[in-house]
C-alpha cells in the first residue's frame, strides 16, 4: 500500500491523524505529513478510514498485491 | 504576460432585465442554469445585476474551480447576502486565513463523533415523544426545528440548547428566508423577507442575552460548561469580551452550514423513498436487521448502513441544498479556455453537475444503486458529484452530516411508518431565496410501525 497526498487539497483538519496516528501527522501545521509512505500490514484498515473520512479527500492509496 | 487574447465566455440568452438575470435567477435558478449549460456548455455566463457570473459545469472545469486557492478564487465577497444574517466579523465577513483557522472545528473531529451520534438519538427520541397513533406533520417544520436542536446541542452544548425552544427555530427560519438574491443589488432593500430576516435577528439577540442573564455569576465546572459559558467567560480588564450581539452572530454562523443543508436532505430522503417503495422496503429491513440485537442507535450510526446511506446520497444528488457555489476572481484567470476577468464572480453548480451524463447514467432517476460496488458513481467523479462541493473547501462537516441522517432515519425509520398526505409530484424545493427550502404544505402521514 502506498500513500499519496494531494498538496493542493489537503487543509490539515487532522481527520486521518485520528483515524491513524501512527501513519498520519498534523498537529499545528497547516499540512499533514505523512510517517510512512508505505505502511505496516496492520495499518491497512486505519489508513482506508483515514481516507474515507479526510473531509477534503486529499488522501489516497495505490493497493499492491 | 501572456499576449494571446482568450476569447469570453459564451453568455446565455435572456437577461434584457434591468438587472440581467437577476429576476431569473430569483425565479428558476435551476432553469436558468440548465440554459447556461445547455446552450454554452462546460463555461458560460450571465449577468447578476450587472456582474458577470462565469458559471461552470463539467469535471474538468469543476476540477478547477475546487483546486483555486483563495488567493485566486476568494469565498469573501461571494455571499453578501449572509453579511446581514451573520453580522460583522463573522465567518465570510473575515478574512481566508481566519476562516481557514474557525474552519478546523474540534467538534466536528473524529473523537467528538460518538458523543454527537447519542445527543442527536437523543434529540430524535424527544421530538417524537408522545407519537401514538396516526398523526400528520409538516415536513419542512418538523425538520427544521429538529436540527436546530441536534446542531445547537452538538455545535454549542447540550446546555444551550435545553434553554431553546420552538422559537428559536422560527426566528432561525426568517434569517433563512432573508436570502433573496435581491441582495446583489442592495442587501437591505425594503423587501419584506429582508425586514422580516432583520427583526428575525433582533430577536435571536434578545433570546440569547435572556439565556445569558440566567448564567451571569455562574462557575460551572469545567464538564459542564457550554459553548456559551466559555465565550462569557473570556474578559479584557474583567470586562467580558464579547456582546450578546456578537454571541448570537458566532452562533448563528455555527449552526447555519449545517443547519438548512441537513434539514432538506432529511426531507428529500424521506420523500424519494416514500416515492420508491421498493428502496423503502429495503432500507427498512435494513435496518431492522441492524437493530435486531437492541444495538444503540449512536453505535450504528458510525457504522455503515450501505442501503440507507445510499438512500441519503441519491437525494444529495438530485435535491442538492446548495445549488449554486460563489467565488469572486481576484485577478485576470483563465478557465476551459476562455477568460476570466478580475471581479467575475465564479460559479460551480451541484443542481447542474449532479445530474450529468454519462457521469451519471439515467441522471435524473432516484437509483441508490449507482453507490454500491462496483458502480461508486460518487468515488468515481469527484468533481461532478458534488452535493458537498469539493476539494479544499469541501462541507467539513460532510461526515457529521452522513451520521446525523444516519441516526434519524434509524429511528423515523425503524419505529414509525410513513405515508404522504398530498400528491408525489406537489413535493418541492421553493427556489426564491438563495438558500432552498421546501415548499409548503409537504404534509406526510406518519404512525408506529406496531400499530400499522
Amino acid at each position: 500500500m502506498k500513500i499519496t497526498v494531494d498538496r493542493d487539497l489537503c487543509q490539515g483538519h487532522a481527520v486521518c491523524e485520528t483515524e491513524a496516528p501512527e501513519v498520519f501527522k498534523v498537529g499545528r501545521s497547516d499540512q499533514v505529513e505523512v510517517l510512512m509512505d508505505t505502511p505496516d500490514a496492520a495499518q491497512y484498515d486505519a489508513v482506508r478510514m483515514a481516507v474515507k473520512y479526510c473531509p477534503t479527500h486529499a488522501l489516497s492509496i495505490k493497493e499492491e498485491s | 504576460m501572456t499576449t494571446v487574447t482568450l476569447p469570453q465566455p459564451p453568455y446565455v440568452s435572456g437577461g434584457e432585465h434591468e438587472h440581467g438575470h437577476l429576476e431569473e435567477l430569483r425565479r428558476d435558478p435551476i432553469g436558468l442554469m440548465r440554459r447556461v449549460h445547455e446552450e454554452c456548455g462546460a463555461v458560460g455566463s450571465f449577468d447578476l445585476a450587472g456582474r458577470r457570473v462565469v458559471l461552470l459545469s463539467g469535471a474538468d472545469v469543476n476540477e478547477w474551480y475546487f483546486r483555486s486557492p483563495d488567493e485566486l478564487l476568494d469565498q469573501g465577497a461571494a455571499y453578501p447576502f449572509m453579511t446581514p444574517i451573520f453580522g460583522k466579523g463573522v465567518v465570510f465577513d473575515a478574512p481566508p486565513e481566519r476562516r481557514a483557522e474557525m474552519l478546523k472545528n474540534q467538534s466536528l473531529r473524529g473523537p467528538q463523533m460518538r458523543g454527537h451520534a447519542e445527543v442527536i438519538a437523543a434529540e430524535v427520541a424527544r421530538m417524537v415523544a408522545g407519537w401514538d397513533g396516526e398523526r400528520q406533520i409538516d415536513l419542512l417544520d418538523f425538520f427544521a426545528e429538529l436540527t436546530i436542536y441536534t446542531s445547537s446541542a452538538c455545535l454549542i452544548g447540550k446546555k444551550f440548547r435545553d434553554q431553546l425552544d420552538g422559537r428559536f427555530a422560527e426566528l432561525y427560519h426568517d434569517l433563512e428566508q432573508g436570502t433573496d438574491a435581491l441582495a446583489y443589488v442592495d442587501p437591505y432593500a425594503p423587501i419584506e423577507s429582508f425586514r422580516r430576516r432583520d427583526a428575525a435577528r433582533v430577536e435571536l439577540v434578545t433570546l440569547v442575552e435572556a439565556i445569558m442573564a440566567t448564567r451571569v455569576g455562574d462557575d460551572p465546572p469545567a464538564g459542564d460548561a457550554d459553548l456559551l459559558d466559555l465565550l462569557m467567560s473570556v474578559t479584557d480588564d474583567g470586562k467580558p469580551r464579547f456582546t450578546a450581539d456578537e454571541i448570537t452572530g458566532m452562533f448563528i454562523g455555527t449552526m447555519f452550514a449545517g443547519h438548512h443543508t441537513t434539514s432538506g436532505t432529511a426531507a428529500w430522503t424521506l420523500i424519494e423513498l416514500l416515492r420508491h417503495p421498493a428502496e423503502m422496503a429495503a432500507v427498512v429491513a435494513e435496518l431492522d436487521a441492524l437493530y435486531a440485537d437492541g444495538s444503540a442507535v449512536s453505535f450504528q450510526a458510525l457504522r455503515e448502513i450501505p442501503r440507507l446511506e445510499s438512500a441519503i446520497k441519491e437525494a444529495l444528488r438530485l435535491h442538492p441544498p446548495l445549488i449554486l457555489l460563489l467565488r469572486v476572481a481576484t485577478e485576470d484567470l483563465e478557465v476551459g479556455g476562455y477568460a476570466v476577468r478580475k471581479g467575475d464572480l465564479v460559479a460551480a453548480t451541484p443542481a447542474i453537475s449532479n445530474r450529468l451524463t454519462p457521469d451519471f447514467p439515467d441522471a435524473d432517476a432516484f437509483d441508490p444503486e449507482r453507490y454500491l460496488e462496483p458502480r461508486r458513481e460518487d468515488d468515481l467523479n469527484p468533481w461532478t458529484w458534488i452535493p458537498f462541493g469539493g476539494g479544499k473547501h469541501r462541507c467539513v462537516g460532510a461526515a457529521f452530516a452522513l451520521m446525523q441522517l444516519k441516526a434519524i432515519f434509524s429511528i423515523l425509520l425503524r419505529d414509525y411508518s410513513w405515508e404522504m398526505a398530498q400528491p408525489s409530484e406537489s413535493y418541492r424545493n421553493d427556489h426564491s431565496k438563495m438558500v432552498v427550502q421546501l415548499e409548503q404544505p409537504c404534509a406526510v402521514l406518519v404512525r408506529p410501525r406496531s400499530a400499522s
